[in-house]
């Protein structure tokens, strides 16, 4: 039996975690099929061309313009019959679709597995990161998630199939109104090789921008934010780093004025290189940080834009 | 309107949670539990919607043991109606209290339901979706706001890189997100107060539903620690390290 993949995608472009995911979803061994609900044509020759897909399966309706959970959902319990494997990058999109689809099949969901095993048995994390579990699903079919940061991006230069499925029909009782994203000249945080994030400390969302923009312009890197700097209005909910933002993994995260709660640490832990400047040397963010600085941000990360070539 | 909120009783987020020594599960015994933290998001939104106008009545529910009966006595302080506890002996997972919560739906024909949208014991963040497939409502996860505009709501959901705009038919299921407001402190009198609403215990048997876990917990470790790293003293040093030995171009 084949593996069926929930590929997500924003309309223009596919998104870079569906790589990753495509690589976790080698481990069975057994032909991956990609199913993108809604999407153009670019998109889709996107999916085929990357390696490891064996088959694209595309729905196309005009209700899939904004493909809905409950939409999908029902799309997905229509195919799942062929598959013993139904998985998808963690991310706001599958977390909305895949526990309905998973109620509808009546098969228990496994949320941002960081470790496929063999005999239906994951490894995954609980009380945000802070312990490691290892379970195994007693259910025919699987339905998981993955937590893409764990997985080398899929290479691309194939040509898989491509098939169309029919949509059921519209819910209905849910309408897409609209959406809003921050437009910004900046990387995407989750896909960004460096990041710059910034806490409370900063005091204000003119200090947020005019300390750490410059920095982030040198680098090239995304700017992140703690929920405290969120919540204070210094930056805008979608840079949040943690247990309930973004998680990242990038080459190089600098850490500026953050204490290093559990709950932020978790959204940033994987990266290759951490970096931390906190004036106070007890401050946990340190714990995680290959390289600390302790110093008033104010004064370094000036220091730091004129010392970058 | 009638509102029923979905209150787990996890691990209190300060809490810092250790493996028991056979590496079996976590070791819960003598921790201070709270009500999860998205879970009094949903609460006050309830509070704020009746305040309003809007919704006549605030259900909370919790299932599990009878230790419960303290987050049910939280919500109750914060402002609920009234609670019921559904009992269960075994250990309950997602897809187990979907389908309990889809039988007290049932019974008590809540024009809306407010659940968390993940909780911090084990992040799986899927509760609110299950109901909402085996009701067949529509749903709206991640809400940092909702309106209610006639015989329907319409929601802002926190998405990544931005936010989504949604309008749904009533009879609907919402998951909260922090961002959805800020809750209340329970002042004194009222968990006193509390004290004599009532909270209705149920067994999870009567509802004959099968909550069986589907997943089986084969054992827990502490992640593995990063490296210890070192303080530099200088940007200089920092830079200089950052370039000779991680070989990042700056
Ligand atoms: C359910 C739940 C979910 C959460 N999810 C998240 C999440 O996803 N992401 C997240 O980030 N948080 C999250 N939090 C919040 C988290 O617990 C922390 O409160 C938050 O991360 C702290 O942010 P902070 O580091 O900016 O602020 P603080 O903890 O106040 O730390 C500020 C730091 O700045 C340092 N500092 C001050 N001035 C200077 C200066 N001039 N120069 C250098 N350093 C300075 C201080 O020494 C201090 O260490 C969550 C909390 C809960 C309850
Ligand atoms: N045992 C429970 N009792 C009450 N509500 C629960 C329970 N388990 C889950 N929930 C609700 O479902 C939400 C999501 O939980 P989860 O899917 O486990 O992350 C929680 O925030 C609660 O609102």
């Amino acid at each position: 039996m084949s593996i069926l993949l929930l590929a997500e995608h924003n309309g223009h472009q596919l998104s870079p975690a569906v790589y990753k995911a495509v690589t976790a979803a080698q481990f069975w061994n057994a032909p991956v099929h990609v199913l993108l609900a809604g999407g153009n044509s670019e998109i889709l020759q996107q999916v085929a061309s990357i390696q490891g897909v064996v088959r694209v399966i595309h729905a196309n309706a005009a209700h899939l313009a904004h493909p809905l959970a409950e939409d999908v959902a029902k799309l997905l319990v229509t195919i799942a019959g062929e598959y013993k494997v139904i998985v998808a990058a963690h991310g706001s999109f599958s977390r909305n679709i895949l526990p309905r689809a998973a109620a509808l099949l009546d098969v228990a969901m496994i949320s941002d597995v960081l470790e496929i095993k063999p005999d239906n048995t994951y490894v995954r994390s609980i009380y945000a990161g802070n312990i490691h579990t290892t379970i195994q699903s007693t259910d025919a079919l699987q339905i998981l998630t993955v937590h893409s940061s764990n997985f080398a991006a899929a290479a691309t230069g194939e040509n898989a199939e491509i098939t169309s499925v029919e949509a059921p029909a519209a819910f209905g009782k849910t309408r897409w109104m609209s959406e809003h994203h921050a437009h910004s000249e900046r990387p995407a945080l989750s896909s960004a090789k460096v990041v710059v994030s910034g806490g409370r400390s900063l005091g204000s969302a003119e200090n947020f921008e005019g300390v750490l923009a410059p920095l982030a312009s040198k680098l090239g890197a995304a700017l992140g934010a703690t929920r405290a700097a969120v919540d204070a209005g210094y930056a805008a909910n979608e840079m949040q780093v943690g247990q309930t933002g973004v998680v990242v993994a990038p080459e190089l995260y600098i850490a500026v004025g953050i204490s290093g709660a559990i709950q932020h640490t978790y959204g940033m832990k994987d990266s290759r290189v951490i970096v931390a400047i906190n004036q106070d040397p007890e401050a946990p963010i340190f714990q995680v940080a290959d390289y600390g600085l302790v110093a008033d941000l104010f004064e370094v990360v000036p220091e730091l834009v004129s010392s970058i070539n | 309107m009638k509102i029923l909120v979905a209150v787990k009783r996890v691990v209190d987020y300060n809490v810092k949670v250790r493996v028991k020594a056979d590496g079996s599960d976590v070791d819960i015994n003598n921790v201070k539990m709270s009500v999860n933290p998205f879970d009094e998001n949903a609460i006050e939104e309830a509070l704020r919607l009746k305040e309003q106008g809007k919704a006549t009545e605030v259900v909370a529910v919790s299932f599990g043991s009878a230790a419960n009966q303290d987050v049910l006595r939280h919500a109750l302080a914060m402002g609920a109606d009234r609670a019921i506890l559904v009992e269960s002996p075994a250990t309950l997972q997602q897809l187990g209290v979907a389908k309990l919560l889809k039988a007290v739906v049932e019974r008590e024909q809540p024009d809306l339901v407010i659940l968390g949208k993940q909780a911090i014991d084990d992040d799986a963040g899927q509760t609110g979706q299950m109901l909402a497939a085996l009701l067949d409502y529509p749903q709206a996860t991640f809400i940092s706001e909702i309106k209610v505009e006639g015989n329907g709501i319409s929601v802002t959901r926190e998405v990544d890189g931005g936010t989504e705009s949604l309008a749904l038919t009533l009879p609907a299921v919402v998951t909260a997100d922090l961002r959805l407001n800020e809750p209340r402190f329970v002042k004194l009198p009222n968990l006193m107060m509390a004290r004599k609403k009532p909270i209705e215990s149920i067994s999870a048997d009567s509802f004959g539903v099968d909550t069986a876990p589907r997943l089986k917990l084969l054992g827990a470790s502490e992640p593995p620690a990063r490296k210890s790293g070192i303080k530099v003293g200088s940007v200089q040093e920092l830079l200089s390290k950052l370039r000779a030995v991680e070989g990042i171009a700056l």
